[in-house]
């Protein structure tokens, strides 16, 4: 049964490439027939169940499905935080799965980004703090220096002191993200970032994320909400930890022509 | 990750939960010091028996009577001692025994010594004027017994400070009389404290003639007046055991001897080892008290980081998804238990030799005084060892958190 579903996956994101702009010569993400499956005592349960999936450079893409249909578990093995059970993943023509832990955690350090739903900071670290955390375990040169650069972008200039209490929750996910972009990574994912945001942070969010596709870094967001998938230029939609659509779309002209 | 960053980012940690680690601190604290405390201790007190021993005489050797001899009959006047006063002037003898630089003979035996109304208990030993350079007898006031006062079987003491303290307070006994097992004595000298042998420190020297012919007389079964020790004192360090065999040949020679030895000599150095391994017993039983109070303060250490390790395993896992190979993970972690232990250390050192000034010249362990200094190896051993036990109780926690799996340790509630 997950052998003819993955299957189905694989045809379809053959259509959402020609589309995908200049740079989609490359194909930054490729997995094939990836299953993550969990062992709750005697049952299994696959998270994902046999995913194939090629994403281009410079794509910008959501991915959309229910509640528990496994877009969180697909992120986490995108971003190199979770090993899948089965299957191959090539990042940047790189096979991954093969990789020792030091390795990983140097894809984690230069070659992605990751925005959570949670922000997840350091409480006790300031938003500076926090951004030049990602530096501390890689190229640390003229940290302090990229660290303030990466805020500045995300429009958090005047907030470099300020702890994550004392920010409100878009301001601290747009701290999320300056800590993903600080280390100029190839590949941005971004699960739910506007999950816990009003509409206006929402909206703020969005249009960094925007930008940054703009500067040629693939996008990969998980949303529950359309009109924060129209954004992309195409919707990956996920049901029970398979991929059952995949459609590229027109931008729509306002953030086309970022 | 650069080593700065690792002790920046450990310091953070340790500092952001103050109470906490300072407790921890306070575990190492009272180990290290207590470990170094009873080392200094320990020490002064084996400097102190050292040097007192020294103090008597240097390159001493004892020569005492051994087992009674073994055809010798038993019975008659003498106990069968064997050593006579002839024995030690045969002993000072340039051509047969080059090595002995001086020989000094005694008769020791206890007696009640009064003065008036005054009384007290004393070991009094008949002496010849070579006592005063062979075991280093330093006079306070008057003068030590002279080679005339034994021709003349003088009936003249010299008495430690202690007795002369106690029989003539703050008076100075020179010229007055002292019964001594009832006999008068004319007092001629001082003899100062420190210099007074280990153990006992009343004493009262009398010539050793007088001693033999008035109070304790003691005779070979051959006639000869027996001794109870010769002090010799070798001309040098180097010449201690060539002296030791001049006295062993002449001795036998004199005493006819084909067996077994009818003396014994032994050295000061013998004596200052066997007080140095008894007090290195002591020492070391201490030391392995104060160092469970380091164990467990150990334990509190791995304790605290294992608890640390669990309370922050999200920021682990946040910091795994931005990077953090495990290495940087363990080293963090060891960092911090190190930091906790070494500054305990350092703390506890700081503390512990603080209490060698404190105690110095003050009576530990026994009725005298001791000398306590510092001493560089305790406190480089005190740092390994704190680092040590930083080391060791932080790797296992900091091993958990390492292998800790990003997405499992962000999950963590
Ligand atoms: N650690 C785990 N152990 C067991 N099952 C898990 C674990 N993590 C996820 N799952 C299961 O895997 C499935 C997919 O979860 P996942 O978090 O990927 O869903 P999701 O699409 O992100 O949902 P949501 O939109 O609510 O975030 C769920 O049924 C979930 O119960
Ligand atoms: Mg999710």
């Amino acid at each position: 049964m997950v052998a003819t579903l993955a299957a189905a996956g694989e045809e379809t994101p053959g259509v959402g490439r020609p589309e995908s702009g200049p740079c989609g010569v490359l194909n930054m993400i490729e997995i094939d027939n990836v299953t993550k499956v969990y062992k709750m005592g005697d049952t299994e349960l696959a998270a994902l169940g046999g995913v194939t999936l090629t994403i281009a450079d410079g794509e910008m893409v959501a991915v959309m499905g229910a509640s528990g249909s496994g877009k969180s578990t697909l992120m986490n093995v995108l971003g190199c935080l979770d090993v899948p059970t089965s299957g191959r993943y090539i990042l940047d023509g790189e096979d991954v799965g093969k990789l020792p832990d030091n390795r990983l955690a140097n894809i984690r350090n230069t070659k992605i980004g990751f925005v959570f739903q949670t922000y997840n900071l350091l409480p006790r670290l300031t938003a500076l703090g926090n951004v030049e955390l990602a530096l501390m375990y890689g190229d640390s040169r003229n940290r302090r220096q990229r660290a303030v650069d990466a805020l500045e972008r995300v429009g958090l200039g005047d907030r470099v002191k300020h702890r994550p209490t004392e920010l409100s929750g878009g301001q601290q996910q747009r701290v999320g993200i300056a800590r993903a972009l600080v280390k100029n990574p190839g590949i941005l994912l971004a699960d739910e970032p506007t999950g816990n945001l009003d509409s206006r942070s929402g909206d703020e969010v969005m249009r960094i994320l925007h930008e940054l596709h703009a500067e040629g870094i693939t996008v990969i967001i998980v949303t529950h909400e359309t009109d924060i998938a129209e954004h992309a230029n195409r919707t990956i939609t996920m049901r029970d930890g398979l991929v059952v659509g995949d459609e590229s779309h027109a931008v729509p002209s306002t953030s086309n022509g970022l | 990750m650069r080593p700065l960053d690792v002790l920046r980012t450990a310091l953070w940690s340790l500092g952001s939960n103050k109470l906490r680690s300072g407790l921890t601190l306070l575990g190492i604290i009272i180990g290290v010091t207590a470990v170094i405390a009873l080392m200094t201790i320990g020490r002064g007190v084996q400097q102190g028996i050292t040097s007192r021993i020294e103090s008597q005489g240097a390159n001493l050797l004892f020569v005492q009577p051994g087992s009674t001899s073994s055809g010798g009959v038993s019975g008659g006047q003498g106990s069968g001692s064997s050593l006579t006063l002839e024995d030690a002037f045969a002993l000072v003898d340039p051509v047969f025994a080059p090595s002995i630089k001086a020989v000094s003979p005694q008769i020791a035996t206890n007696a009640q010594i009064v003065a008036g109304r005054e009384n007290t208990n004393a070991q009094v030993i008949g002496i010849t004027p070579e006592y005063g350079l062979v075991r280093n007898a330093v006079i306070e006031t008057g003068r030590l017994v002279s080679s005339g006062d034994i021709l003349a079987n003088s009936q003249v003491a010299v008495l430690s400070a202690s007795v002369s303290e106690e029989l003539f307070g703050l008076l100075s006994p020179v010229g007055q009389t002292v019964r001594i097992s009832g006999r008068q004595f004319t007092v001629v000298g001082i003899l100062e404290d420190n210099n007074v042998g280990f153990g006992q420190s009343n004493q009262v020297l009398i010539p050793i003639t007088t001693a033999y012919y008035r109070l304790a007389s003691q005779r070979t079964a051959q006639g000869g007046i027996s001794v109870q020790s010769i002090n010799v004192e070798a001309t040098s360090q180097e010449d201690m055991s060539t002296a030791e065999l001049e006295i062993a040949t002449i001795l036998r020679l004199r005493h006819r001897i084909t067996g077994d030895d009818d003396f014994v000599i032994s050295s000061q150095q013998g004596l200052i080892e066997t007080l140095n391994e008894t007090t290195t017993a002591l020492v070391l039983f201490l030391g392995t008290v104060a160092g469970i109070s380091l164990f467990v303060g150990g334990i509190g250490v791995m304790n605290i980081m294992l608890v640390s390790v669990t309370e922050r395993t999200r920021e682990i896992g946040i910091r795994k998804a931005i990077g953090a190979k495990r290495r940087d993970i363990l080293f963090q972690f060891i960092t911090e238990a190190v930091i906790l232990t070494m500054s305990g250390g350092v703390i506890g050192l700081i503390l512990g030799l603080s209490f060698g000034p404190i105690l110095n010249g003050r009576a530990v362990l026994g009725p005298r005084p001791i000398e306590t200094g510092f001493s560089l190896d305790i406190a480089i051993i005190a740092l390994v060892v704190s680092g040590a036990i930083g080391l060791l109780s932080g790797i296992y926690p900091a091993l958990r958190a390492a292998r800790m799996h990003p997405i499992d340790a962000l999950r963590y509630e």
